[in-house]
């Protein structure tokens, strides 16, 4: 018998924009609602600031990582504290794709950003579903 | 005229708990609307990932860290990136002065947590006015 193992998903949260909002509200759909049982997170900045326990997290979980643009902060990190993500997300080229605009603040979501974020958190959960099966 | 360098906030972000959020929440309502022009803040990640820009704000810049949990990921990813912390506050601290409230959620903020993200947006405005002060 084999257990499927959760799917880490991690965001970056980026404060300088709505991007890292947008990440992160997504991140946070997938966790408590769509894959509530299915995937687990860490906080970014604990891969450096964290012991062993936080740097094994992509190794322990396959991590799909969240990054609000295109500075990659969240793989870039993942990758050298622990293992290369099985999986991503450069969010602001989803959006280009999408041909939608970013999030304008990045504390307050009006109902449009909201639609964004709920099509993301969509997103990802197709990918935990794909990551699981592949086990 | 010289021009004053903005103060820089900088939270945690925790992503797993409510403390991450109301420190990321206070930060915004601190550098967009309280003490805008006066504050404001920059990705702790891009600094841990050792950025040259965000390394040379932070290193030039008087910083405030928000911090979640006891981890305090904010104050020791600012000082291992050279940057002084000028002053902290700590969402855990916040709780323990106000015992009777009990925030839960972390997507969006509930009524407890909202309200503790205005007290701690007050205190780090007021903080933000005092390192101004102080200021060349």
């Amino acid at each position: 018998m084999r257990i499927k193992p959760k799917v880490g998903v991690v965001s970056c949260s980026g404060e300088c924009c709505g991007l890292g909002t947008l990440s992160r509200i997504a991140t946070r759909l997938v966790l408590e609602e769509l894959r509530s049982s299915q995937t687990v997170t860490i906080c970014l900045p604990l891969f450096l600031a964290g012991e062993a326990e936080e740097h094994g997290f992509a190794k322990k979980y396959p991590t799909i990582e969240v990054d609000g643009c295109g500075k990659l902060c969240a793989k870039k990190a993942i990758t050298k504290y622990s293992k290369e993500p099985a999986a991503g997300v450069n969010v602001e080229a989803i959006l280009k794709e999408w041909n939608v605009e970013p999030p304008k603040n990045r504390r307050i979501f009006d109902e449009n950003d909201m639609k964004m974020a709920r099509r993301l958190a969509e997103l990802l959960a197709i990918k935990v579903d794909e990551m699981r099966k592949a086990y | 005229m010289i021009l004053k360098k903005s103060v820089l906030v900088i939270p945690c972000s925790g992503i797993g708990k409510p403390f991450g959020s109301i420190a990321r929440d206070a930060t915004f309502c601190v550098c967009d609307e309280l003490r805008s022009g006066k504050a404001d803040t920059l990705c702790l990640f891009l600094l841990v990932m050792s950025d040259e820009e965000a390394r040379h704000k932070v290193a030039s810049s008087k910083c405030i860290t928000i911090d979640g949990c006891p981890l305090a990921c904010s104050r020791n990813n600012i000082e291992r990136s050279g940057g002084k912390v000028a002053a902290e506050f700590r969402v855990m601290d916040l709780l323990r002065e106000n015992r009777d409230l009990k925030p839960r959620t972390v997507t969006f903020l509930d009524e407890d947590g909202e309200k503790l993200s205005k007290m701690l947006a007050e205190k780090i405005a007021a903080k933000v006015d005092e390192l101004w002060e102080e200021s060349d």
